[in-house]
């Protein structure tokens, strides 16, 4: 039986990005028609963007913001997801590196020397996924579970099983800065700039080719030539890394590392923007761009939840709606019927 | 380094199983229950009590002073302690239980991480001759004979007295956001179920939102944020959280607001955790209700009485206060434990 090929493939990233514009109708909407309500962009309505200190808040603003999490976790979980692994420690990862921050600087290190630090030892984490899944070939859901649930352990060593609150300046800015020459919060433009510089190191060098070869068949790769196993220690190490930013992000957002907290079942908001931004599990392809676009999805869904005061209780329910409807949109059987239709 | 390697063809090893196995013993040994060893020389002679404790898991700063409290008040009395830390799961607790029973030890004791589900595991142990106390949070049984005392906090006394607060520092006049805990859990409902009994005696006081931010910092935050740029935002002007740390966070949202915490808008919360007491100093917290998790002297009261055959009451109510921005200094802070 002959299984019509899918067209020519539109950007992946097209997906999320519509999920993230239904999801600002559904507010506007909702905006507009509630009796006595704000209007489209009056005071309190979604869209509204106002200037604080000139400064712009806002429902979108905060999505930007909380949002540069998301997108740093899934940055690192792509490559990883693209050479058919999975990374399930990014969320302990991050209460470590908050952990390690927090610490530092209540002890009275240097801003920078407790940033080098948080870092260097979540890229460390990343190694010990990497070491476990490359060169003793743990299965990676295996070997990264260890650290997701000893991870959280070591967070609160660190911290001494107790909320740590700091006060630094430059550690804040990284949750909290607004810079005077671009009206953004600093954690979304980090995570652009993070976005940039991968997909330079992906697209414009061979390492995205090798990354889509190892994914798609190692053993073809390696027969090929490419140094598989020290790609994929790689994968880990930048996605531990990454982690590491992203901990830093949510640490610095309330000043405070919070063990027990950080970071809790990001991972699997981490997949799932990967996925649906184009990123398959079984490997072989990647989509930078598309899982970053993923990330913002994830938070514009949250947001939206507590915009609209969907009780924690009931919210799962239009949040797994939402995702099945993105998944469904891009699914390819779904994609080849559409190219058929339009076809004919 | 190349990326390529040198023309040369490895074998390709097989999965090591030998190391998966390990990595699953890790996992399962995080899971088992933890034995503390006895202290030297303590209580020879006499045979020692040995209490099996399965603790919710260490999901906060005050779990883990609960947790300290109590094992180190089993070593200063010389009780062997059978310590199991559940990671929030209710089965690992309902495992722990079962383990304790087959070890036969003389008391089991736990903080139910759920009100239900705990018939049948009860019921065992009280078929072996096992007695058992409740520590922090309730269960719901048929038979109350299953358990022998609840020790802990009344949380709804708790929220009826946050709401006592709030009224006394807004002379009664009040629109009231309310960061609830996590959904369903017996803190979050009963602490909710007192604020509003208590805010019946007050028709100034309303509650304009409410929803939860689930214990956490970061999420008190992201909730109160909502709260604030939502249309009935620029109305509220109190603040009741269900704990202090969703409180710390939503200070945090208030400032970055441009409003002024405990002038522009009144927060009160629960718990009493030590950075608390620092935003209450700086007069940003305005009352925050005790609820004390240092559980273990009273509990090992409570063994060392059952075991001497004396009867103990069925509900045993931690001994808590209230503290207010003006009662704190920094000498209290100094104090505090938790």
């Amino acid at each position: 039986m002959m299984v019509p090929s899918p067209p020519a493939r539109r950007p992946a990233a097209l997906w999320p990005a519509l999920g993230i514009a239904l999801l600002i109708i559904i507010n506007a909407l909702f905006d507009l028609l509630a009796p006595g309500g704000p209007g489209l962009v009056g005071p309190g309505a979604f869209l509204h963007v106002s200037l604080r200190d000139g400064v712009p808040a806002g429902a979108l603003i905060d999505i930007l913001n909380y949002g540069a999490t998301f997108v740093i976790l899934a940055l690192g979980m792509t490559p990883v997801i693209a050479t058919r692994g999975v990374d399930l420690s990014v969320g302990s990862i991050m209460a470590i590196s908050g952990a390690v921050a927090a610490t530092m600087s209540v002890g009275g290190r240097p801003a920078a020397e407790s940033i080098a630090l948080a870092v260097g030892i979540a890229a460390l984490c990343g190694l010990w996924n990497g070491v476990l899944v490359s060169v003793l070939r743990l299965q990676p859901f295996v070997a990264t579970l260890v650290l997701m649930v000893a991870g959280r352990g070591v967070a609160q060593m660190i911290t001494d099983s107790q909320i740590t609150t700091f006060h630094d300046a430059t550690l804040e800015y990284i949750g909290l800065g607004r810079p005077s020459w671009l009206p953004l919060p600093f954690s979304f433009i980090l995570a652009g700039a993070l976005l940039g510089v991968t997909i330079v190191a992906v697209r414009k060098t061979a390492l995205g080719l090798l990354l889509e070869a190892v994914g798609g068949n190692p053993e073809a790769a390696r027969l090929a030539g490419v140094r598989a196993r020290l790609l994929i220690v790689g994968t880990y190490v930048w996605c531990g890394a990454c982690a590491g930013v992203a901990g830093l992000i949510a640490a610095a957002n309330i000043k405070a590392a919070d063990p027990f907290h950080a970071g809790r079942n990001l991972e699997l908001a981490a997949i799932f923007a990967v996925v649906v931004g184009g990123t398959p599990l079984t490997g072989g392809r990647l989509n930078l761009v598309g899982a970053a676009v993923g990330g913002l999805l994830m938070q514009c869904l949250t947001t939206t939840m507590y915009t609209r005061n969907i009780g924690a209780d009931v919210a799962p329910l239009p949040q797994a709606l939402v995702i099945l409807a993105v998944c469904i949109a891009g699914a390819a059987p779904v994609r080849a019927m559409r190219a058929q239709k339009a076809a004919r | 380094m190349s990326l390529f390697r040198s023309p040369r063809f490895p074998r390709l090893g097989s999965p090591r199983w030998e190391a998966t196995a390990a990595a699953l013993a890790v996992l399962a040994g995080a899971a088992c229950a933890k034995q503390n060893d006895p202290p030297p020389g303590a209580a020879s002679g006499a045979r020692r009590l040995v209490v099996g404790f399965s603790q919710v898991g260490a999901e906060s700063g005050w779990r883990t002073a609960n947790t300290k409290s109590i094992k180190d008040e089993a070593d200063k009395r010389g009780v062997t302690l059978k310590f199991s830390d559940a990671q929030g799961e209710q089965e690992n607790q309902i495992r722990a239980i079962r383990s304790f029973i087959q070890q036969k030890v003389d008391f089991i004791a736990f903080s139910p991480k759920t009100e239900d589900g705990w018939q049948a595991v009860l019921e065992e142990a009280k078929k072996a001759g096992i007695r058992v106390v409740l520590t922090d949070r309730a269960v719901r049984v048929t038979d109350s004979t299953l358990y022998e005392t609840f020790i802990g906090s009344d949380f709804i006394e708790e929220g009826r007295r946050a709401a006592e607060c709030l009224a006394k520092r807004t002379g009664g006049k009040a629109m009231i956001a309310e960061l609830q805990g996590t959904p369903g859990s017996a803190p979050a409902l009963d602490r909710k179920k007192g604020f509003e009994a208590e805010l019946a005696h007050y028709p100034g006081m309303t509650i304009v939102k409410s929803a939860s931010g689930n214990f956490e910092r970061a999420k008190g935050k992201e909730v109160f944020e909502a709260f604030l740029r939502s249309p009935e935002g620029a109305r509220i002007n109190a603040l009741f959280a269900h704990n202090d740390d969703m409180a710390l966070g939503a200070i945090q949202a208030i400032e970055a607001a441009g409003k002024r915490p405990g002038v522009d808008i009144v927060a009160v919360s629960i718990d009493g955790v030590h950075d608390a007491f620092q935003a209450m100093l700086d007069k940003k917290l305005s009352c925050s209700v005790e609820c004390n998790p240092l559980l273990g002297p009273q509990l090992f009261d409570v063994i060392e009485k059952l075991s001497q055959g004396q009867h103990v009451p069925k509900r045993i109510v931690t001994q808590e206060g209230v503290f207010t921005a003006d009662q704190v200094t920094a000498d209290l802070i100094q104090s505090r434990r938790y």
